[in-house]
């Protein structure tokens, strides 16, 4: 069967790729385009290590289909520093070690990262249900959600930043 | 050298270093087992057993061979027999012919998703094809999945050559009991019969499974030559190496080992499923070959942890003490013997300073995966009825939970019911931590309750090997053979930092290939902090030694004249002579001309590492209309040696409970009539998420171990001891029902609730 | 001199029912060795199988370590963990 020719943009490049009908987002980030960030976890969309985001929503890559990628805009954990600055979010998670393994850690961010982009005022129960789409086995998520409330404050101006001079 | 004497002038050792590999991890760069890529790389698929038991009759691979795109299929017949043979090489003795049937059937299938052949094709899909174009004929038999069932009389029977071991005299008939432990001190019946109070209850737990969220990946690649390299996420390269030599008849420096970042392992990864497979299959197609697990896959063929049936029976005294406790341990091994029964017996008790104990375990096979290691192998389990009977005895003698645990605690001197005096532990400190903790004030509720229970885990040591290497310019290197599942690799650089005497920002910590550091044991056990770390001080004191002599050479005095502080050389008194200080970056400048390069290897076997004990307090609220338990708050106190790294030794805690209250909640194993598994995916295998959960306060209690150059004690594995029990026993305060089964999900509260159970205490 | 301890089911199978005796030796190695000399098969059980507890110290996988005099050894299941 022949491939499907896709046109869109990930993390603010305009991209195109040629893909199977059955290969999913997840699978072509990972295996056409060298974007290896986002994980796989179930491949049922149950434990958000593929998390991306499509048009500013969160999304499991592994339950979209490649070709439904077309004109729309993807973000990947690839595209959350900006060159070899962090966001606040990345440097929150690696100043209180909320991580141990890192494998959920790139869909964990993401998904912060849009909780953030969309609720920069979020309370600690905000924050847990927002992520409850992202398993962590390693952390009990303690560490996780202090990052997250961290990276908030400094983000709404109330603490300086984190980020190394 | 001992640091362990004066720990306010450590510099780095206690403080919170952002980790070596942190960057990496949070910009999605750092490479896990599935994201390695070599040209002409080939994906392995594998074909999976419908049936729970079944004789394989025939196995036809022709057209999958003849699908375009496949260049390898293997089956049993591709891997040479291996005759019985228990090994240590990676958690706990490993029979190799279990092993080799468990990663390929070989006459029989045992469970529902054992491996019977594997392709390699240059596509997934194509790959997938080809699996399922193998035909195999099966002659389907009875099959068994309860442990008690799989005990009694006419049971299916899994193997014809298993005869339960440890009893006397030897069977002549086979079973599916492949063995009976015993630990017993005293007379326990005698010292039953002078009980005042007794306390009885049975509990089950049900299989619960790792659930690291990597599935396991690999890569293989074996060259015209024989010569083999493997990049897999494994909680140990050279374990991967000596079951891959093992399994396919190679020689260990035929096959170097790469260590991926790991995506959890927890026990689960201490050994091979698809590494040999992928072996054989790239070297009959000439390509690298790449296999990763599905999630499915993951839960119908990778080890759970055992279920099982505790009995415990306690007998005390109204004051308090305990006279007489025994314990009946009936553990699922899956699929071939190996169960944790016999630790989970060994650690049953070992809280308590008791002079009658019984406890009696038996591990039986039934038609399951093979159980795995999971975070102290067995003893949640145990811990699971003992800590609850301890708090049913507690209502019964009307006593504080945490008071009769202090008057039975095991304290130094304490003979361990499995045999040795302890020594040098800190389980009172925890009790007495938890008891003054803030979190005891807080007033509950209607429908809340606090349940506080306890745990043990002995730790391991073994061996390691550590290299220190000195760069010209005074950075340096450490190399270290573990991978690092929980930020050990940052305790590395700490701690060779410190013996350096410099900041830890110039030690770079890399986890090395087997080729390129010595013989390391896995990375489990709650060792690496303490073995490795061992290795790598020793390593590091080396080197200061070296840099003494180098800096004497340079002011040409003897090198028991020179003294090393923070970093620096320094004479070591006026009768040395006058020298400026030479810091460690200019000798190292000047190594090559005063010797060649400054650098060290140390391999050690480590003993003596220091058992871990733990006292946790839970709240909980349960909502008596759907049954659903909130954890309003949890504590967790543990004796953890010494904190390398603070912020690493909490999350082990946090996680460690987490996992526990997963196994305390929800999850578990569900299979249905025909022996098939029914929820292999993380809808219906329920994990804790993080709206499940508070914060957890982890408070670490410091008492060292002296044979560690730092004081540092595993602390890993202790924390997935309590929690069921603490959780357990928090629902029981709540609202009166005593649960005996595990998981304690909302359908068995409201079951419970509805049927008015009472707490089986009795006298 | 050391004073050996060993479990029930141990005893039972290897030493005849003695579960308390005195060895003459001062490392783990030559502990084997005696052991294996006065009750055949046990030397050889210890060094695969069991760990050696020396004054409540578990070690194991190790012949070399030094036992010191008046010491009390357990002779326990080999520990692994997860």
């Amino acid at each position: 069967m022949a491939k499907t020719h896709v046109t869109t943009t990930i993390n603010g490049e305009p991209t195109e790729f040629l893909c199977e009908p059955h290969q999913t987002l997840l699978d072509v980030l990972r295996d056409e385009l060298g974007l290896t960030g986002s994980k796989e976890g179930c491949s049922s969309g149950d434990c958000g290590a593929c998390t991306v985001t499509v048009d500013d929503r969160i999304v499991c890559s592994c339950l979209m289909l490649a070709a439904e990628a077309e004109g729309h805009s993807i973000g990947t954990i690839e595209g959350m520093a900006q060159g070899e600055k962090l966001h606040p979010l990345q440097q929150h998670f690696l100043q209180e070690g909320a991580l141990q393994c890192g494998f959920c850690t790139p869909g964990l961010l993401v998904a912060a990262k849009s909780l953030l982009d969309n609720h920069p005022n979020p309370t600690e129960t905000e924050a847990r249900y927002w992520l409850a789409g992202n398993l962590c086995r390693c952390t009990g998520y303690d560490k996780v959600i202090k990052a997250v409330m961290g990276a908030a404050a400094e983000l709404r101006g109330e603490t300086p930043s984190q980020a190394r001079a | 050298m001992n640091h362990v004497s004066d720990p306010k002038k450590l510099k780095v050792v206690g403080t919170r270093p952002i980790r070596p590999d942190g960057a990496d991890k949070v910009t999605g760069r750092a490479s896990f087992g599935a994201d390695m890529s070599l040209p002409g790389m080939l994906t392995g698929a594998i074909k999976r057993s419908p049936h729970a038991h079944a004789r394989i009759l025939s196995i036809d691979t022709s057209k999958a061979e003849a699908l375009p795109g496949v260049k390898a299929v293997v089956t049993a017949k591709d891997f040479p027999e291996i005759a019985s043979e228990e090994a240590f090489v990676g958690e706990g003795p490993m029979n190799f012919r279990d092993l080799s049937r468990n990663c390929m059937a070989r006459d029989k299938v045992l469970y529902e998703g054992h491996a019977v052949a594997a392709v390699a094709a240059t596509s997934t899909a194509i790959a997938a094809q080809a699996a399922a174009l193998i035909e195999v004929e099966y002659e389907v038999l009875p099959h068994v999945i309860d442990v008690e069932e799989a005990m009694a009389d006419g049971a299916p029977l899994l193997h014809d050559d298993v005869f339960t071991a440890g009893v006397s005299p030897k069977p002549e008939k086979p079973s599916n009991v492949a063995k009976r432990v015993e630990f017993i001190l005293g007379d326990v019946d005698a010292a039953m019969k002078t009980a005042e109070v007794i306390v009885e209850g049975r509990y089950t737990t049900k299989p619960v499974h790792q659930a690291y969220i990597e599935p396991h990946a690999c890569v293989a690649s074996v060259s015209g030559d024989g010569q083999a390299q493997v990049w897999c996420s494994s909680q140990g390269q050279f374990m991967v190496r000596a079951y891959c030599a093992k399994l396919l008849g190679m020689e260990l420096s035929d096959i170097r080992v790469m260590p991926a970042e790991i995506g959890g392992g927890f026990g689960g990864k201490t050994l091979v499923y698809l590494e040999p497979l992928a072996l054989a299959l790239s070297r009959k197609s000439g390509r690298p070959v790449r296999m990763v697990m599905s999630r499915e896959d993951v839960f119908r063929a990778t080890g759970p942890t055992s279920g099982g049936v505790v009995e415990i029976k306690l007998g005390a005294t109204r004051d308090g003490r305990i006279v007489a406790a025994e314990c009946l341990l009936k553990f699922q091994a899956g699929a071939f013997p190996g169960s944790p029964v016999q630790p989970a017996a060994m650690t049953a008790f070992a809280c308590y300073d008791l002079e009658n104990v019984k406890v009696v375990g038996f591990d039986v096979v039934s038609n399951r995966p093979k159980v795995a290691a999971y975070r102290a192998p067995g003893a949640p389990i145990s811990a699971f009825g003992v800590e609850s009977a301890v708090d049913d005895l507690a209502r019964a003698l009307n006593m504080d939970p945490i008071a009769l645990r202090e008057k039975n605690a095991a304290k130094d001197g304490t003979k361990a019911a499995y045999g040795p005096t302890l020594k040098d532990i800190g389980f009172v400190e925890t009790l007495e931590a938890a008891k003054n903790h803030p979190n005891m004030q807080v007033k509950l509720g209607p429908n809340q309750g606090r349940g506080v229970a306890c745990g043990f885990w002995f730790n391991i040591g073994g061996e390691s090997s550590g290299a220190v290497h000195v760069n010209e310019d005074g950075t340096v290197v450490v190399v270290s053979g573990n991978p690092d599942i929980g930020g050990s690799r940052a305790s590395m650089a700490m701690m060779a930092a410190e013996v350096l005497g410099i900041p830890v920002e110039r030690v770079r910590p890399i986890v090395g290939d087997t080729a390129s550091i010595g013989y390391s044991f896995l990375t489990g056990g709650s060792r690496v902090t303490f073995a490795t770390g061992m290795a790598v001080s020793q390593a590091a004191e080396k080197v200061v030694e070296q840099l003494k002599a180098r800096a004497a050479a340079l002011w040409d005095i003897s090198a028991e004249a020179v003294e090393w502080c923070d970093g620096t050389a320094y004479p070591a008194g006026p009768n040395a002579g006058e020298f400026e200080p030479l810091p460690l970056a200019e000798i190292a400048s000047k190594s090559g001309r005063t010797g060649g390069p400054i650098t060290a290897e140390v391999s050690v076997n480590a003993q003596g590492a220091g058992p871990g004990y733990a006292t946790h307090v839970c709240d909980v609220e349960v909502d008596r209309e759907t049954g659903h338990v909130t954890i309003l708050r949890y504590t967790a106190v543990q004796d953890v040696g010494r904190a390398i790294h603070p912020t690493y030794v909490e999350g082990q805690i946090q996680g460690g409970v987490t996992q526990g209250v997963g196994w305390a909640l929800n999850e578990e194993y569900i299979y249905n009539a025909k022996g098939l598994l029914e929820n292999p995916g993380f809808l219906d295998y329920r994990v804790p998420v993080a709206s499940d959960l508070p914060m957890i306060d982890a408070v670490m209690i410091e008492v060292p171990n002296p044979r560690h150059p730092f004081g540092a004690k595993g602390v890993g594995e202790v924390p997935i001891v309590p929690p069921m029990a603490a959780v357990a026993n928090a629902i029981r305060d709540a609202i009166g029902v005593r649960m005996h089964d595990l998981p304690m999900s909302p359908p068995k509260i409201r079951a419970a609730l509805d049927a008015g159970e009472l707490p089986m205490a009795a006298e | 001199m050391a004073r050996v301890f060993v479990s029930g089911s141990v005893a039972r199978h290897l030493t005849g029912g003695e579960t308390e005796f005195e060895v003459k030796a001062d490392t783990v190695g030559r502990l084997v060795r005696e052991l294996d000399r006065r009750f055949p098969g046990l030397g050889n059980q210890v060094e695969e199988s069991m760990a050696v507890a020396i004054d409540g110290v578990i070690c194991q996988d190790t012949l070399m370590e030094p036992i010191p005099p008046n010491s009390e050894i357990h002779l326990i299941p080999k520990i692994a963990g997860g």
